[in-house]
């Protein structure tokens, strides 16, 4: 069986990748995918914990995730809500040249 | 016994109010209502006259019935700190016999005035001043407190101003109104120090309150017990500061320079104010103050240092004042004069004998003068305006009404023996005068007096009622004035008798000038119980008190001496021209000239105290161009420094303190702006570099 550690590293490694795309990235849909790396990272630790965790058998780890699987596309949908209010507004989804959140 | 109503007490006030309504309702109507004028003048004069007698009774009453006759009425005026000021009236019988005076003359003379005047062509501003007279006359005999009282006083002032000024367009007539006023005021501002003192003496003006009253015992032992300087006591000092006011009013020596002048105002008005009623206010003052005038520490039997003082005064004055009235040519300039010298024996009486003796000369006075100044202005009138007596002659049969009741007037002013008012009255105050116990040169300046006063009433006489007509139209520098205007160049009408407008007040005064004294002889002494409040006997043996009959025999000896004297000089052979000059002036020209000219006490005072103002302005004025306003320049000069000084600390240190805070806010305000970019991947950098040093703290602090 496959080490704990490993799957913590894949976590690690899908986290470090969301985050880079997230900083790096200049459209902001290309930032919401990394966003959605970055959690998806965090939801393979709940399973990993919960698999490897004292009481396999009760479905905590999997009940978290679901939830933080639901909560991400709601989260998604309105991240996509948005882009498109600003992309009507702007033209663009060029995070550097919306500047939306200044006051 | 029950007290009878008191409404009269209550509403004292109408008394001197209706004639000021009148005044007020008068100074509304335009110049050609004269009837109204006239009749709403008289009027209120009739209906305070009915109140007056209303009032007379109602201490008769009270008299009748035992009850202590003397009434006031207090009320809270205005508050200051935590004391009330009071004021309110009072009746007793002072108030009711001076009342009754006030008003019966006072409408006697509006009757007369209505036929004086009824040429002049401002008849209704003469009314409204008449009964605001009235009515402030009747303010100050009513008042119970000194400083109600001292209001209206200075009401009278304005009104007596007002009226000697009432031909105000003759320069001597506007000087003489601003000379009385100015002479006046001199003696009010005693007046108002001693009711300031009084003030701060007995913390209150009211004369009489319960027993609170500034004329009460209470309070006149405090004044007495508190010593001044040179040892004078409170109560002398006040006493005599108010009896400068009194001096001033009533003409006193040395503020009598003012009466004579007054008569440049229209004969009414000499009657009334200043001769009746306003220059007996004085006397009245210093009768209402006695209380406090006579207090004398009891251990002393000698009279009051104040009284003494008036009683002087009064007898120079007296003196004076007959003096002077012997060598003067304008009708009322002698009468002016009589007036001076007859106010110097109501202080003598005052001063000597006590109210009762002062009062009664006050009220026979009243009378017989009123009626000799209206006889007079009946004279003027009918003469066309003369009033030098040596343009008048024979008018004993063109006016002999007027020659009736004048010699009635005049008999009673010199106090001819038995019949006259005058007399009683004179002779009452001779007596006083007698037995008065510091001195008795007093007594012998008012003998010699009553003989001038016979004497110079005597040449009067003479000069405007016997021998013939002499008015000479062309000899006479006011008529040569007066003949460039047109309307005059008709010859001087003959003189003719006055309107039975006239008539009929002179008449009634003449018969109160003969039977007023009557109510004050010494057999029967109704006037001075009354005042005293004692009761009346009738009986002669008050002829018996030891000295009065010697002092009545040669009084009336000394009347009849001036009178016969008085026919000799100028009866025996009539006064053929009016340019001959006066026997007197003939024999002893120096002393003629100098009792002409008033002992030329107007001159002395021109050049000491008016010359003395004059210098004092100057220098007043000088010191302000140059040493106030040198000050005030400076100080001013300092205070626009100071602004200068102000706004350069205000443009260099203020604001360039606010622009450099303003500054630095605003560069530091850039700095942190700077951070907000609004890069949303800025922020998730932040926090991505935060976490991970945190992350590392944590896991160093593991390790550790």
């Amino acid at each position: 069986m496959t080490p704990l550690t490993n799957y913590l590293l894949l976590s690690a490694f899908l986290f470090c990748i969301g985050l880079a795309g997230a900083l790096s990235r200049r459209s902001a849909i290309m930032v919401l995918i990394g966003i959605e790396i970055m959690l998806n990272a965090a939801n393979l630790n709940f399973i990993v914990f919960w698999r490897f965790g004292p009481v396999p058998t009760a479905l905590t780890g999997v009940m978290f995730t679901i939830f933080s699987i639901a909560v991400a596309a709601a989260e998604a949908a309105v991240g996509l809500s948005i882009i498109l209010a600003v992309y009507r507004r702007t033209r663009t989804t060029d995070l550097d040249s919306t500047e939306a959140t200044r006051s | 016994m029950t007290p009878p109503s008191t409404w009269i007490v209550r509403n004292l006030w109408l008394i001197p109010v209706l004639p000021l309504i009148a005044a007020g309702c008068i100074a509304l109507l335009t110049q050609k209502r004269r009837a109204i004028a006239a009749s709403l003048a008289i009027g209120s004069m009739f209906v305070s006259l009915l109140l007056a007698m209303c009032a007379f009774s109602h201490v008769l009453i009270l008299r009748a019935h035992g009850a202590p006759d003397l009434q006031v009425f207090n009320f809270h005026w205005l508050q200051f700190g935590t004391q009330w000021l009071s004021l309110g009236w009072m009746l007793d019988p002072l108030t009711a016999l001076m009342l009754l005076m006030v008003t019966f003359v006072g409408l006697l003379i509006f009757i007369f005035s209505v036929g004086y005047m009824s040429h002049d062509e401002n008849f209704t501003r003469f009314f409204c001043f008449l009964a605001l007279f009235a009515g402030a006359m009747l303010g100050v005999i009513i008042a119970n407190n000194l400083l109600l009282l001292f209001m209206c006083w200075e009401v009278v002032g304005l009104t007596s101003y007002l009226l000697i000024g009432f031909w105000f367009t003759n320069p001597k007539a506007a000087a003489a109104a601003k000379k009385a006023f100015i002479v006046t005021r001199i003696g009010d501002l005693g007046f108002l120090l001693g009711m300031v003192w009084l003030y701060a003496q007995s913390g209150t003006l009211l004369f009489y309150d319960n027993g609170r009253g500034a004329l009460e015992p209470t309070s006149i032992a405090t004044t007495l017990a508190h010593h001044t300087i040179f040892g004078l006591t409170a109560a002398t000092v006040i006493s005599l500061l108010i009896f400068c006011g009194a001096a001033g009013k009533s003409g006193q020596v040395p503020l009598h320079v003012w009466l004579p002048d007054a008569m440049e105002g229209p004969t009414p008005v000499s009657a009334l104010i200043h001769a009746a009623t306003m220059v007996a206010a004085g006397v009245f003052l210093v009768a209402r103050m006695y209380p406090l005038m006579s207090a004398q520490i009891s251990s002393l039997a000698t009279p009051s240092l104040a009284l003494e003082v008036v009683t002087w005064i009064g007898a120079i004055t007296a003196l004076f004042g007959a003096f002077i009235a012997v060598a003067q040519f304008d009708i009322k300039r002698i009468l002016a004069y009589s007036t001076i010298s007859q106010l110097g024996y109501m202080m003598m009486g005052l001063g000597a004998g006590g109210v009762a003796v002062g009062m009664f000369h006050l009220l026979t006075h009243a009378f017989f003068k009123a009626l000799l100044f209206l006889g007079a202005g009946s004279v003027i009138h009918g003469c066309s305006g003369e009033q030098d007596i040596r343009f008048m002659g024979g008018l004993r049969k063109r006016m002999p009404v007027t020659f009736a009741t004048y010699t009635a007037g005049m008999l009673a002013l010199c106090g001819f023996p038995l019949l006259f008012s005058g007399f009683w009255s004179k002779d009452e105050i001779l007596f006083s005068a007698h037995s008065w116990s510091v001195s008795h040169v007093p007594f012998y300046f008012g003998a010699f007096a009553a003989l001038l006063t016979a004497f110079y009433m005597m040449r009067q006489m003479f000069y405007v009622f016997a021998g013939s007509h002499r008015a000479a139209p062309h000899s006479h520098e006011a008529h040569e004035e007066d003949a460039s205007s047109p309307s005059l160049h008709h010859p001087p009408a003959s003189p003719h008798e006055s309107p039975w407008v006239m008539l009929v007040p002179l008449v009634l005064l003449a018969a109160f000038a003969m039977l007023l004294g009557f109510l004050g002889t010494p057999a029967w002494p109704w006037l001075q119980s009354f005042l005293d409040s004692e009761p009346t006997t009738f009986s002669f043996a008050g002829f018996s008190t030891p000295g009065l009959m010697a002092v009545m025999l040669s009084s009336s000896a000394i009347v009849i001496a001036g009178l016969t004297l008085g026919w000799w000089i100028y009866g025996r052979k009539t006064i053929g021209d009016a340019t001959t000059s006066d026997p007197l002036d003939h024999a002893q020209p120096s002393i003629f000239s100098t009792l002409a000219h008033a002992f030329y006490v107007d001159a002395l005072y021109d050049t000491t105290f008016v010359r003395a103002a004059n210098v004092f302005a100057e220098i007043s004025a000088w010191f302000d161009r140059w040493v106030w306003n040198g000050i005030v320049q400076a100080v001013s000069y300092l205070v626009i420094g100071f602004g200068y000084f102000d706004s350069f600390l205000d443009t260099y240190l203020v604001n360039t303190a606010f622009d450099e805070g303003c500054k630095g806010v605003s560069r530091s305000a850039r700095i942190l702006a700077r951070l907000q970019s609004g890069r949303v991947q800025l922020y998730l950098r932040a926090i991505a570099v935060a976490c991970i040093a945190l992350i590392v703290l944590l896991l160093w602090r593991a390790v550790r």
